[in-house]
């Protein structure tokens, strides 16, 4: 189930000038879905929440517009995201104060061209090199950047930040956009729209390049390309759409810091991404909304939501480095063939031990920490289902290393049967009619 | 400002001594393995909670033996359970594991020490200043850790160049595909040598964890630095690594102890600028100031103009 | 006379201490199909990545059609007309066979490093790129991801890709190595038949091959050319005997 390698099977594919029917109908289905949300989850909590999800999703696609697509790996992505939203700041309160006439709408592309402004002449620096050097040089652009913002304080705003006001009464539509709820649509609006250049430029000249520069450098220059002028264009489109989300950020939370440039946000976007799944094109789509919503929380339920999640992070890498994506989409033939209902139980069966397991490193996590981070160890804790576990017994870490072990066995056994099930289907599918 | 100087120059010594334990280990995994460890700084950080919890029990002493046994061991099951899994998907995928495992390690630490300083401290017999120079003292723990990073230093060149295991690792740090064509247990060589060189980075750990601070940040703050170095030094060599440390060491010390900016740079060739220039902010920082950032330009700098580093025999 | 579609002269190469090339000449005339014979290790591959700008000789001149290329990088060489096959399968191997043929006409059909043009719409490059895909006979694999094809269609996309640029001197790299008799002989006809009226050099181990493909033939030794000739005179020479001692005779 791991699969072997990073990337997937392309989609079977379809001529080219067919229009895409159902495609087009799942879209629209989804567009009508992302409208009616807030209609859905109605409370303040959810609209904020939706709202840094469609932030996120762009920040997340033109990340893998980096790591997916172009065989780029960054630690700093995060550097033109936060300066593409300083720079909304600052353009905000210009017009403000009256000194220039922007509409709030346009907002998120003055973040994109600030982005872009950016990274342009260090993308030119950092594409000089590839592969692991390329992930340095991100390294210490990334940490520079967010160092030089407590120098400049005038551009960065010192340890305080830069705040604004998106109530300009600059506006192209009847609206002021004081309301969360008209600026979870213009988020949505501009969500749309990024998704689509975005998915647009894969298929262009310069999105296959990238992609044939990321499959073998050395290809492409004997079908005639620079391989450094592709990713550094690639690198600076990118920056373009990471500086969109910076300006939405702006606009959504009217307050930019330092932290927003820093190595924990690029790390934020590289853990979205990869999640999500990085060889397809709606897999840090995914990411973005799965990895927001437990940050947001996961943080509210237990201190150490950053354990998990690098628990997380390691045991993809480890285990199913196609990420979210690639497992869905490995199962797409099998749905094709009518076989999924096969899997039903496997996977119910595996569920079973797998919880079990979770349950107890997640006891022995919690467990620890409640002992490292609280003045009186002794006082009882609460923990999943019971309300009084005092953590200075024995029994309580009895109990979950048991839970441990058991699933921990159960859960390979689990999978050893899922696995041949799964090799059952494959066979029949070779034999019989195959997707 | 001969003071300065001197003091900055010893004391860029010692800590060069100390990056130079870390990266000759990350040197020879990043050379022979292709792998740069992130998360070294976090088995250094291993190391030093590791001798606490040790010498809260038994003592300093048996703490400066076990502690890196520990961290050695605890790295060559890394290598062995996860690493080498991951070997399979490409360095992208490595590089991602051991970026991962920085915030798993420094989360278990948060864990089961807490998010405060631990007490571990100098032992009593090595609390002593050692001599006075220009009016300061010099602690006699400093001369122990250069002690320690020079017996280290010599035991690695030895193992290194006297022994049959130490000449597969040198010719694997310039051509590891020949070694490996010529039909030695590579992977069993792999997991030595990352278990090595995380032990030298637990060892590390043990003799700077008590004298400067023992901390659940301490993996983020050396980090970086030793990248530099090793980036520095340049690929395949444990002299380049050697020569950088004591370089990176020393501008490192010397730049947080002068209070000069480019201001005084420029007021010394005869041009005076004031606070309100354009880019003032620019000019009249301190150099102390901007030292925490030194390592990263250097780092952009090095991989732009001379990938090679100082005494690479690859590129990066 | 017409100028050599590639000339070298006094070619040298050293790695560290080696001395890889030690001074080639050769000419290939436009149209010649021009095989490179040698034992193993007398330098063909490093020949072939110095005429296509992977390394830069040490010395000596390299010219295409006239111009010197010496030391420009690969893509700049290909630009000029100068295409290679690789003898690892050397494929964009997570895009689709069509994709792959479509990235190799880009360049050459002016796309540049556009981001405004939608792929799906330009209707000569994708007719053309199945034009080639029939050439290559791979129609039928269109959109199998590239890692995905058996040796044979890889080797036969490899080749696809190698000439769909229109370059008209194209270098192939032990273009059947791997392969079976049957698999070599289909493979060659390929070759003649997608490479007419092009100048083609070719590194091949296979004796029947080089013999029905080539004009002439060089035989390289310890990085010197020791002779050059057409096949029935390069299978008379003495010297080449004796380098090769016996190898000569064909299957």
């Amino acid at each position: 189930m791991s699969g072997k390698t990073m990337q997937n099977t392309v989609g079977a594919g379809r001529r080219m000038n067919e229009l895409p029917w159902r495609e087009g109908l799942l879209l629209l289905a989804v567009i009508v879905l992302v409208i009616a949300l807030p209609y859905i989850f109605t409370s303040g909590h959810s609209l904020s929440l939706l709202s840094q999800m469609g932030i996120a999703i762009i920040f997340a696609l033109s990340y893998n517009m980096l790591l997916g697509q172009g065989g780029m790996l960054s630690f700093g992505h995060a550097v033109y995201y936060g300066l593409g939203g300083f720079i909304t700041a600052h353009v905000l309160n210009m017009v403000g104060d009256g000194r220039l006439a922007i509409p709030l709408e346009l907002m998120p592309l003055i973040g994109g061209l600030g982005g872009l402004a950016f990274a342009i002449p260090l993308g030119y620096i950092n594409t000089k090199r590839s592969g692991v050097g390329f992930a340095m040089i991100t390294l210490g652009i990334g940490e520079l950047v967010a160092a030089s913002s407590l120098m400049f304080t005038g551009f960065f705003g010192g340890e305080a930040g830069v705040s604004t006001n998106r109530v300009t009464e600059v506006t192209l539509l009847p609206f002021d956009y004081g309301p969360s709820i008209q600026v979870y649509y213009l988020i949505v609006a501009w969500m749309l729209l990024s998704v689509l250049g975005m998915f647009l430029l894969t298929r262009t000249p310069l999105g296959k390049m990238a992609n044939a520069v990321r499959d073998n450098q050395e290809r492409a220059q004997f079908v005639g390309y620079n391989p450094r002028i592709v990713s550094f264009i690639q690198f600076s489109l990118a920056g373009f759409f990471a500086g969109i989300a910076g300006g939405l950020f702006a606009i959504n939370y009217e307050i930019l810091t330092a932290d927003t440039v820093g190595v924990q946000q690029s790390g934020l976007v590289l853990l979205m991404t990869f999640i999500g799944g990085v060889s397809f094109f709606f897999g840090p789509i995914l990411g973005a909304i799965l990895i927001t919503y437990l940050s947001i929380s996961l943080s509210n339920i237990t201190e150490a939501w950053v354990l998990y999640f690098g628990l997380l992070f390691v045991l993809m890498v480890m285990y199913a480095p196609s990420g979210l994506a690639g497992i869905i989409m490995q199962h797409r033939p099998v749905w094709r063939a009518g076989k999924l209902g096969q899997l039903i139980v496997p996977y119910l069966v595996a569920a079973v031990p797998a919880l079990i397991l979770f349950f107890g490193a997640a006891a022995v996590i919690e467990m620890a920490y409640h002992r490292s981070a609280s003045y009186d160890p002794s006082v009882p804790m609460e923990l999943l289902l019971w309300d009084n576990v005092v953590i200075t017994t024995v029994w309580p870490w009895l109990f979950a290393g048991l839970a441990i072990v058991v699933g921990g066995f159960g859960l390979r056994w689990a999978i050893r049967r899922f696995k041949a099930v799964w090799d059952d289907i494959h066979e029949e599918m070779a034999a019989g009619g195959g997707a | 400002m001969f003071e300065l100087i001197v003091f900055s120059i010893i004391n860029g010594l010692v800590y060069g001594m100390l990056l130079f334990m870390l990266s000759s280990g990350l040197t020879l995994i990043f050379s022979m393995m292709g792998v740069l460890n992130f998360a070294h700084a976090s088995f250094y950080m291993l190391g030093a909670y590791a001798a606490y919890q040790i010498s809260v029990y038994i003592g300093f002493w048996p703490a400066l033996i076990i502690a890196p046994l520990i961290v050695a061991f605890l790295g060559a099951l890394t290598e062995r359970y996860g690493l080498r899994h991951v070997h399979q998907y490409g360095h992208v995928a490595e590089l991602l594991f051991t970026f991962g495992l920085v915030y798993v390690i420094d989360e278990i630490v948060h864990l089961i020490w807490g998010r405060l300083p631990v007490d571990y401290r100098i032992p009593p017999s090595l609390d002593f200043s050692l001599f006075t120079l220009f009016g300061a003292t010099f602690p006699a723990y400093r001369g122990f850790m250069l002690l320690v990073a020079l017996v280290m230093f010599v035991v690695l060149y030895l193992v290194l160049t006297k022994t049959r295991v130490g000449m597969i690792v040198r010719a694997s740090l310039s051509y590891p595909d020949m070694v490996r064509a010529l039909g030695h247990n590579v992977p069993m060589v792999f997991t030595m040598v990352f278990a090595l060189g995380t032990g030298l980075a637990g060892l590390a750990g043990v003799i700077a964890g008590n004298y400067f601070i023992t901390e659940p940040g301490m993996a983020w703050a050396m980090g970086p630095i030793v990248f530099v170095v090793v980036v520095f030094g340049g690929l395949g060599s444990i002299a380049g690594a050697l020569w950088a440390s004591l370089i990176i060491g020393i501008i490192q010390t010397a730049a947080v102890a002068l209070p000069y900016s480019l201001a005084d740079l420029f007021a010394a060739l005869g041009l005076q600028l004031t606070r309100e220039a354009p880019l003032a902010d620019l000019w009249f920082l301190e150099l102390a100031r901007i030292a925490p950032i030194l390592p990263y330009l250097l780092l952009v700098l090095i991989l732009v103009f001379r990938p090679r580093g100082l005494m690479g025999t690859r590129e990066t | 006379m017409s100028t050599a579609a590639l000339r070298l002269v006094d070619v040298h190469k050293h790695f560290g201490s080696s001395h890889i090339i030690r001074g080639v000449s050769l000419e290939v005339q436009k149209g010649e199909r021009h095989a490179v014979l040698g034992p193993n290790g007398a330098g063909k591959s490093t020949l072939f990545n110095l005429i296509s700008g992977r390394f830069a000789p040490s010395s000596g001149t390299i010219e295409l059609n006239g111009q010197p290329i010496h030391g420009l990088p690969p893509y700049k060489i290909n630009r000029m007309g100068l295409s290679r096959s690789f003898q690892v399968t050397n494929l964009f191997q997570h895009m689709t066979v069509f994709e792959n043929i479509r990235c190799a006409l880009l360049w050459s059909r002016g796309y540049r490093y556009s981001f405004w043009h939608l792929l799906g719409w330009q209707k000569e490059l994708n007719e053309e790129a199945e034009h080639i895909l029939e050439r290559i006979r791979l129609t039928a694999r269109r959109d199998v991801q590239a890692s995905l094809l058996s040796y044979a269609e890889q080797r036969a996309l490899e080749i696809g890709t190698t000439i769909a640029g229109g370059a008209d001197v194209i270098l192939l790299d032990e273009p059947t190595a791997g392969m079976s008799r049957t698999e070599s002989d289909q493979a060659v006809e390929l070759l003649r038949e997608v490479t007419v009226g092009k100048t083609l050099m070719v590194v091949e181990h296979d004796m029947s091959v080089v013999f029905n493909l080539a004009d002439r033939i060089s035989v390289v030794v310890y990085g010197q050319v020791i002779a050059t000739d057409t096949p029935d005179r390069i299978r008379e020479n003495q010297a080449v005997q004796e380098a090769y001692l016996g190898q000569m005779e064909v299957a």
